[in-house]
C-alpha cells in the first residue's frame, strides 16, 4: 500500500558531473585520447615533423624510383613523389578535422534547423521545407558538390561549406520525424496548456530530445564528410594539391594499392581510427546527458 | 459418502512455491516469490494485486514466455503430470496454444494487423492440428460463432482494424479457444475495453467456460471484475501472496490487512450519495460555459486533396461549471468528453461558444488567450507522458511561473516547495527527474504543476484512471482537499461510474458527441432517465461476489460510427428537463 519508495538524492547534473561520469568509461577514455592525439598532432606538426610535408626528399625514394617503405627515417614510408608520409599525415589531419567537424557540424545545425522547423510548424511552411530536402536527397550529391566547387575557388573552406550544404538532408530528414512525432506526445499539449510559447517548446522541450539522434548522426557525418572531402579532392575540385589532406592522400596512391600498401592503409586506418573515436566518444556523452539512464552505470 | 466430483478429482494445476526471478547487471531479485495454488478443471482462478504485485510474471512463467533476462529459479509448475519450469522451449512449444492459451489485455496489438482474421484463426488452428485448408475454415467459422460475433462468414474476411475494441477481443478469445485447450489464462482482458463491453466480454467468457469446462486464470486489477466471476482469488503484493481463498469469503472477510486496505479503495456505486452534500449554488459568471459548442476533425481525401468525410467528435454541447464545483463527463471512449477537455483548454478548434469566466475564447488575441491559460489548467491521464523526461520535476514546476514571468528565481523557487508540500511530496525530491517516481507521485507533480498559476478551473482527464485503485483513491483525496482548500472548480472527466459518482457535484454523460443527460449525481445515479445513461450503470461490475448479475448474451455487431460525409452532420438533440434541472435527450425508450 506503499507507494514506491523514491531514490536516493543524486547529485544535480552538473558539467562537472558529465566529466566525471564520462571518465569513467573506459570506452569513451580510449575514444577521447585518439581525438586528442589527432588534434595534438595536427597542432603541433612543425615541432614534430622532421620533413616538410611538400618536400621532395632525394633518399625519399629507392634507386629505382619506389617509394620508401616505413622503418627508418621514415615512420610512416614515403609517398610516389619521395615526400614524409608521416609529415603528411600529420598536416592533412588539419585539413580532414576541419572538415570533419566544421563542415559536418554545419550540415548538422542546418539540419537540424530544417527539421526541427518543418516538423514543428507543418503547413504549408512545413512542406515547401520537406520538398526542398526531398529534392536535395534526390539531386545526386557529388554532381551538386562539383558544380558548386567549380563555381566558387577552391579552397579548404569552400570544400567545407559545399560539404555543409551537400550532407544536412539526412539529418533534416531524421530530425524532422524526431520532432513531429514528439510534438503530439502529451508533455508538450501539458506546455501548451501552461502558456508556453513556440520557442520555449522547441528550446526547452524538444531540442533536447534530439540530442540523442543528433550525436549519432553528428559521428557517423564525420567519416562520411572525411571521405567526401578525399572524392572532391580527387576530382580534382576539393583541397589543391600539393595541400595534404587524409582523403587525397587515399587517392593519390590508391592505384599503387599493390605495390605500396602502406600508402593507402595508414591513411585509411586514421580515418577509421578519427571516426571510431568520435563514435565512441559520442555513445557515452549521449548516456551520461540522458537523465532516465543515471545510476546505471 | 459421495464427495463433489471436483473434490476428488486431482488438480489441473499446481503451482508449488514458484520463485520468479529478473537478473539484472549480475544481481538476481525475486519478482515473485514463493507462490503456491492449485486450480482445477471448470475453475476461475483470479489473481489480483496491483501493479508490480508479479501478476503478469506469473502468468507468463505458465506460458514460458519470460523475458531473457528472467528466469523461473524454484518451484514446481505442475500441469497433469507435466512440470513446466523444467520443459524446453521445443517442448513448451506445442503446449502452447493446444493446452494452454492465453488472452492479452490490448487486442489490437496482440491480432496480427496486416493479416485477415481468417488467416490467423486458420493458422493459429494448423499450428496444433493437422487438418485441411476446409476443416480449419469451418472450426474457424463455429468458433466465431461460439464467441458471438454477428455474421461470423463475413467477418473471417475482415482485418483487425476493422472491428471494435470488443469484437477484437472476442476474435482473441475464438482463437485461444478454437483448440480447446485445458487452461485459458486471460491477463487483464477487459482494461482496455469500455464498461458496456466488459460486461458483455465478461458474461461471454464465463458462459464459455461453463460450457467447455475450461479452468481459466483472471489476471486483473479490479476487483468488480474478481467478484463477477472468479470462484477463488489470490491476492498478491510485491510479488508475495498475502491471501488465497474463496471470493465469497474474501469478499465477506478478509483476512490480510492488504486485502482490507485494497477492498476498502476500491469505488463503489452509492458511496457519493452518503457524502449528501448539495451543488454548491448557481452563480452570476459561471467558471466556464459551452453553449452549442462543436469539434470536428476532416478525414479522407479526394482527388482535389479536400476531405470527404468528417468526425463530429463533440456536437451542440452546452454545460457551465459554477464556481466551487465538481462537474462530471462520463461516457465510453469516442464519446467526445476528451475532446471537450482539449477545446475548452485552447488545444483544439472549436465552433460554437466557449466562455472562460465570461469571456468568449474565440474573440481572444493570442496575448489574452496565455492569460486565460492561468485560469484554466489540466491534469492528463498519464502522468509519465505529460511530464517532460528530461526536465528536472522542481524545473517542471516552476515552468508555469517562468512562462508567466511571475516572480523572482528565488519566489518561483519558494513557491514550487509550497506546491510540493501542499500535493504531500518532500520539497528534497525536487530536483530528480519523473521517472525516479511512482505513477502516484508523478500525478501530484502533474497537479502541483496544475495548480502553480491559482487556476480557477482544473481539467482531470481520467487523471486517476491510470493508477492503482489505492493510490487513485489517496490522489482522489488530495483533489478533495484542495478543492475544500483553494474554492476552486474541477471538470472531471472519466469512464469510471463509481469514481464519478464518488466525487462528482453535477455531471453531464456523452454518447457519440452528445450529452445525452445531466442533472445533478442525485438525479443521474438516482433516477437516470436515458437507456444509455442505465446501460452504462448496470455494467458497471460491483465488488460484491454476492450480488452478480447474469448478462444477457446478445450477438455483437458493428458500433455506431462517428464518420459522416460532409454536408451530412448529426442531427443534435435538444435537451428536455424532466424537472428541477434534469436534462434528457429525446429517445425512444
Amino acid at each position: 500500500m506503499v507507494e514506491a519508495a523514491p531514490i536516493p538524492a543524486q547529485a544535480p547534473l552538473a558539467p562537472a558531473g558529465v566529466l566525471r561520469r564520462l571518465m569513467r568509461r573506459k570506452l569513451a577514455l580510449f575514444g577521447l585520447a585518439i581525438i586528442l592525439t589527432v588534434v595534438g598532432g595536427a597542432i603541433l606538426a612543425p615541432w614534430i615533423v622532421r620533413f616538410g610535408p611538400n618536400e621532395q626528399l632525394f633518399d625519399g625514394l629507392t634507386l629505382q624510383g619506389a617509394p620508401m617503405p616505413p622503418g627508418g627515417d621514415f615512420l610512416m614510408g614515403t609517398d610516389l613523389l619521395g615526400r614524409d608520409l608521416f609529415s603528411r599525415m600529420l598536416y592533412g589531419a588539419r585539413t580532414s578535422l576541419i572538415i570533419g567537424i566544421v563542415a559536418n557540424g554545419a550540415a548538422l545545425t542546418i539540419g537540424t534547423l530544417v527539421g526541427i522547423t518543418a516538423g514543428f510548424l507543418r503547413g504549408w511552411v512545413g512542406a515547401v521545407l520537406m520538398r526542398f530536402t526531398d529534392l536535395m536527397m534526390a539531386f545526386p550529391a557529388l554532381l551538386l558538390a562539383i558544380c558548386l566547387a567549380a563555381i566558387f575557388q577552391p579552397s579548404l573552406w569552400i570544400v567545407a561549406m559545399v560539404i555543409a550544404l551537400v550532407n544536412w538532408v539526412q539529418t533534416a530528414r531524421v530530425v524532422y520525424t524526431e520532432t513531429t512525432s514528439l510534438s503530439e506526445r502529451e508533455f508538450i499539449a501539458a506546455e501548451r496548456t501552461l502558456g508556453a510559447s513556440r520557442a520555449r517548446i522547441l528550446w526547452h522541450h524538444i531540442l533536447p530530445h534530439l540530442v540523442p539522434t543528433l550525436i549519432v548522426w553528428g559521428t557517423l557525418g564525420i567519416s562520411v564528410t572525411v571521405l567526401l572531402e578525399a572524392t572532391l579532392s580527387f576530382l580534382g575540385v576539393g583541397v589543391q594539391p600539393p595541400t595534404p589532406s587524409w582523403g587525397n592522400i587515399i587517392f593519390e596512391n590508391q592505384t599503387y594499392f599493390q605495390a605500396a600498401p602502406w600508402l593507402v592503409f595508414i591513411p585509411g586506418a586514421a580515418i577509421l581510427a578519427l571516426a571510431l573515436a568520435f563514435n565512441l566518444v559520442g555513445d557515452a556523452l549521449r548516456d551520461v546527458l540522458d537523465p532516465t539512464q543515471r545510476g546505471r552505470d | 459418502m459421495i464427495m463433489p466430483q471436483q473434490a476428488i478429482a486431482a488438480p489441473l494445476l499446481s503451482v508449488r512455491g514458484l520463485t520468479v526471478s529478473v537478473r539484472d547487471r549480475g544481481v538476481v531479485r525475486p519478482l515473485v516469490s514463493d507462490l503456491s495454488f492449485d486450480l482445477r478443471a471448470g475453475e476461475t482462478l483470479a489473481i489480483a494485486g496491483e501493479s508490480g504485485s508479479g501478476k503478469s510474471i506469473t502468468s507468463l512463467a505458465l506460458m514460458g514466455l519470460l523475458p531473457a533476462n528472467v528466469a523461473v529459479t524454484g518451484g514446481t509448475l505442475m500441469l497433469d503430470d507435466t512440470d513446466l519450469a523444467q520443459l524446453s522451449e521445443a517442448r513448451m512449444r506445442p503446449l502452447r496454444g493446444a493446452r494452454i492459451a492465453m488472452i492479452f489485455q490490448e487486442p489490437m496489438t496482440s491480432l496480427n494487423p496486416v493479416q485477415s482474421i481468417d488467416a490467423q484463426l486458420i493458422e493459429a488452428i494448423r499450428a496444433h492440428d493437422p487438418v485441411g485448408r476446409t476443416v480449419a475454415r469451418e472450426q474457424a467459422i463455429e468458433a466465431l460463432r461460439q464467441v458471438r460475433i454477428s455474421e461470423p462468414a463475413r467477418r473471417m474476411g475482415q482485418y483487425p482494424h476493422e472491428l471494435s475494441g470488443g469484437m477484437r477481443q472476442r476474435v482473441m478469445i475464438a482463437m485461444a479457444l478454437a483448440l480447446r485447450p485445458a487452461l485459458l489464462i486471460a491477463d487483464e482482458p477487459t482494461t482496455a475495453l469500455d464498461v458496456t463491453v466488459q460486461r458483455e466480454v465478461l458474461d461471454l467468457l464465463r458462459d464459455l467456460q461453463a460450457r467447455t469446462g475450461t479452468a481459466l486464470i483472471l489476471i486483473t486489477h479490479d476487483m468488480g471484475v474478481v467478484a463477477q466471476t472468479a470462484d477463488r482469488v489470490v491476492v498478491m503484493q510485491a510479488g508475495r501472496m498475502v491471501e488465497e481463498g474463496p471470493t465469497t469469503r474474501i469478499f465477506a472477510a478478509p483476512r490480510a490487512a492488504y486485502t482490507r486496505d485494497l477492498l476498502a479503495a476500491v469505488p463503489r456505486l452509492g458511496a457519493g450519495a452518503a457524502r449528501g452534500a448539495p451543488p454548491p449554488p448557481e452563480a452570476p459568471v459561471p467558471v466556464a460555459r459551452l453553449s452549442r459548442a462543436s469539434v470536428h476533425y476532416d478525414v479522407g481525401a479526394n482527388l482535389l486533396g479536400r476531405p470527404t468525410h468528417r468526425v463530429h467528435a463533440a456536437l451542440g454541447v452546452s454545460f457551465d461549471i459554477r464556481p466551487g464545483e465538481t462537474f462530471g463527463l462520463v461516457g465510453e471512449s469516442g464519446c467526445g468528453k476528451s475532446t471537450i477537455a482539449r477545446a475548452l483548454a485552447g488545444l483544439v478548434p472549436h465552433e460554437g461558444l466557449i466562455e472562460i469566466g465570461g469571456r468568449p475564447l474565440s474573440a481572444m488575441s493570442a496575448r489574452q488567450r496565455k492569460e486565460i491559460r492561468r485560469d484554466v489548467q489540466m491534469v492528463f491521464q498519464d502522468p509519465m507522458a505529460a511530464l517532460d523526461p528530461r526536465m528536472k520535476v522542481g524545473d517542471a514546476v516552476e515552468e508555469p511561473l517562468v512562462i508567466h514571468r511571475i516572480g523572482t528565481p528565488a519566489e518561483r523557487r519558494a513557491r514550487a516547495r509550497d506546491l510540493f508540500r501542499q500535493v504531500g511530496l518532500g520539497d528534497d525530491q525536487m530536483s530528480r527527474y519523473p521517472h525516479e517516481f511512482s505513477g502516484g507521485q508523478r500525478q501530484r507533480i502533474c497537479i502541483a504543476r496544475a495548480l502553480a498559476l491559482r487556476p480557477r478551473l482544473i481539467i482531470c482527464d481520467e487523471s486517476v484512471s491510470a493508477l492503482d485503485v489505492s493510490v487513485q483513491a489517496r490522489v482522489l483525496a488530495l483533489l478533495q482537499e484542495l478543492k475544500d482548500g483553494l474554492g476552486m472548480s474541477y471538470l472531471f472527466i472519466s469512464h469510471d461510474m463509481a469514481v464519478v459518482e464518488n466525487v462528482v457535484d453535477r455531471l453531464a454523460v456523452m454518447y457519440l458527441g452528445q450529452i445525452v443527460e445531466m442533472g445533478t449525481r442525485d438525479q443521474v445515479f438516482g433516477n437516470p432517465q436515458h437507456p444509455y445513461t442505465r446501460r452504462l450503470l448496470e455494467a458497471v461490475p460491483v465488488p460484491d461476489p454476492t450480488r452478480r448479475s447474469r448478462g444477457h448474451l446478445r450477438p455483437t455487431g458493428e458500433s455506431p460510427s462517428p464518420l459522416r460525409r460532409i454536408g451530412d452532420p448529426p442531427a443534435p438533440a435538444a435537451l428536455i428537463d424532466t424537472g428541477h434541472g434534469h436534462l434528457v435527450a429525446p429517445h425512444s425508450a
